[in-house]
């Protein structure tokens, strides 16, 4: 007789999960934007209309419905949660109303508090700790600013060093520094497993 | 006519020509744009609207404070930084919890969003301030080109927000294409992203770089001479893209990438050095551009 596997039990599922992302969600977009993931019916208009779903395996019906029933472990720990580019074309095509693009970065933000966060979105988010720009600026453009006619450095963070102060402080008071894993004493990321 | 010109990060520290030639053009048209002392990055609504909603919000609600303080709208260059500040200006506007519970986080940097102004990317002030017909009787050279126009998402998405009517066949890119005698053709699945947002270039460039190189190969078949953007993220994701996409998938397109203002520079008489095609990595040979 054949062994069937990968069955799925009720009990492995968390049912929790989906009010767990309406309610992460309202803090900012509101509940009436968070909660229509609830509102999906599997059309799959979403995963249709996404570019990233031609070139890998993201699949946002896909995804609504593991968050539905409480796949939450396998949701979070997903590496297809990060090919969405937020391009909000299932966002404005859905016949059902759901906010997708808004809904996959409150996902995304619960991943990441769960510690699933990639190696070089911190080393981005750590240039904006030493900077204030995610792109910061380099000698090579320092000298071609020059050769313009303009000053070396923008007006920005990178002319006002209070400024960057400003915006460390900020990511430090809404814990941003957890969040990523940057050492606000050394200036640089901490040493973390992945 | 004053705005406050927020620089973000790619176009002052990676393509900076644009940046002087944007200004010198909305001068030319009696457009003043003001510093913003100490700005910072938007931030970047895919990166950091995916790592934390708060931090996103509360960086960006600090960048449109600065704003307010000058006492003028924002004007910016990038789809990224205008997607970041207007969705923020947008949420802090219509949720007064929200508001006081960011003020609660700028209060210890001395800064208060108060939702005192609006947020403007470019094109917009080209298009409806300005306006087309100015913009024509201003042109010099008739450009002679088969442009293929590149709106990105975030200048056009979330429509409800946005509020530039249908994102789906948009006409005001092409149109002040077509203002400087250009052609706006059309082509495959000419609304699709370039790749680079959601911290997907960030994460997994490869994955970015397959869009980029489906968009260009659609643009090539459809006649395209230049792709003309108006958005910092996707000119890199273009420009410096084919280079990639060279050394990743062994293509190579040599597709000329300009943003909009450097088109429109053209038209307007500038000279090639003072759009700065010299500083870009894909060569901007226009042969038969000028009539």
């Amino acid at each position: 007789m054949a062994i069937i596997k990968n069955v799925v039990s009720l009990s492995n599922l968390e049912k929790g999960f989906v009010d767990e992302v309406i309610s992460t969600g309202a803090k900012v977009f509101g509940k009436e934007v968070s909660s229509t993931v609830a509102l999906c019916i599997q059309c799959g208009c979403c995963t249709g209309s996404c570019p990233s779903s031609r070139r890998t395996a993201l699949k946002t019906r896909m995804l609504f419905r593991e968050v539905i029933f409480g796949f939450r472990e396998k949701v979070l720990s997903s590496d297809d949660l990060w090919f969405c580019t937020t391009c909000y074309t299932c966002y404005e095509r859905c016949p059902r109303g759901v906010k997708a693009t808004d809904i996959v970065r409150i996902i995304r933000n619960i991943a990441v508090r769960e510690g699933h966060l990639g190696k070089k979105h911190r080393i981005a988010a750590s240039y904006v700790f030493k900077t204030g720009h995610a792109v910061p600026i380099n000698e090579e453009v320092k000298d071609i600013r020059k050769e313009l006619g303009m000053s070396s450095l923008p007006p920005t963070t990178h002319s006002y060093p209070e400024a960057l102060d400003s915006v460390q402080k900020i990511m430090k008071k809404t814990g941003f520094d957890q969040i990523v894993g940057f050492d606000l004493e050394k200036m640089e990321l901490k040493e973390v497993k992945l | 006519m004053k705005y406050a010109f927020f620089l973000g990060c790619i176009i002052p520290n990676r393509y900076p020509a644009i940046e002087i030639i944007t200004k010198r053009i909305l001068i030319d048209f009696g457009v003043d744009l003001l510093e913003m002392h100490g700005a910072s990055c938007c931030p970047a609504p895919g990166v950091f609207g995916s790592l934390d909603l708060k931090t996103w919000l509360s960086l960006a609600a600090r960048n449109i404070s600065i704003a307010e303080e000058l006492g003028v709208d924002i004007m910016t260059m990038c789809n990224g930084c205008y997607g970041s500040l207007k969705d923020a200006n947008h949420l802090l506007k219509t949720n007064k919890e929200l508001k006081e519970e960011i003020n609660e986080v700028l209060a210890d940097v001395d800064k208060e969003f108060k939702g005192s102004i609006e947020v403007m990317h470019q094109v917009e002030i080209f298009s409806d301030v300005i306006g087309i017909e100015n913009i024509k009787n201003a042109i010099v050279k008739n450009l002679n080109l088969k442009v293929a126009a590149h709106y990105g998402c975030h200048f056009l998405k979330p429509s409800e927000i946005k509020m530039h009517g249908t994102a789906e066949r948009p006409r005001m890119l092409d149109n002040l294409i077509e203002a400087t005698g250009a052609s706006s053709i059309q082509y495959k699945d000419k609304m699709m992203c370039c790749g680079f947002g959601g911290g997907v270039r960030t994460r997994e460039i490869e994955v970015a770089l397959d869009y980029t190189r489906e968009k260009i190969i659609n643009m090539k078949k459809a006649g395209a001479e230049c792709m003309v953007n108006q958005c910092a993220s996707c000119h890199l994701e273009f420009d410096r893209g084919q280079i990639e996409i060279k050394n990743t998938f062994g293509e190579e397109f040599r597709l000329p990438v300009l943003y909009y203002t450097q088109l429109l520079g053209l038209a307007l008489g500038y000279k090639v050095k003072e759009l700065g095609f010299q500083f870009h990595n894909i060569p901007v040979k226009l042969e038969r551009m000028v009539e």
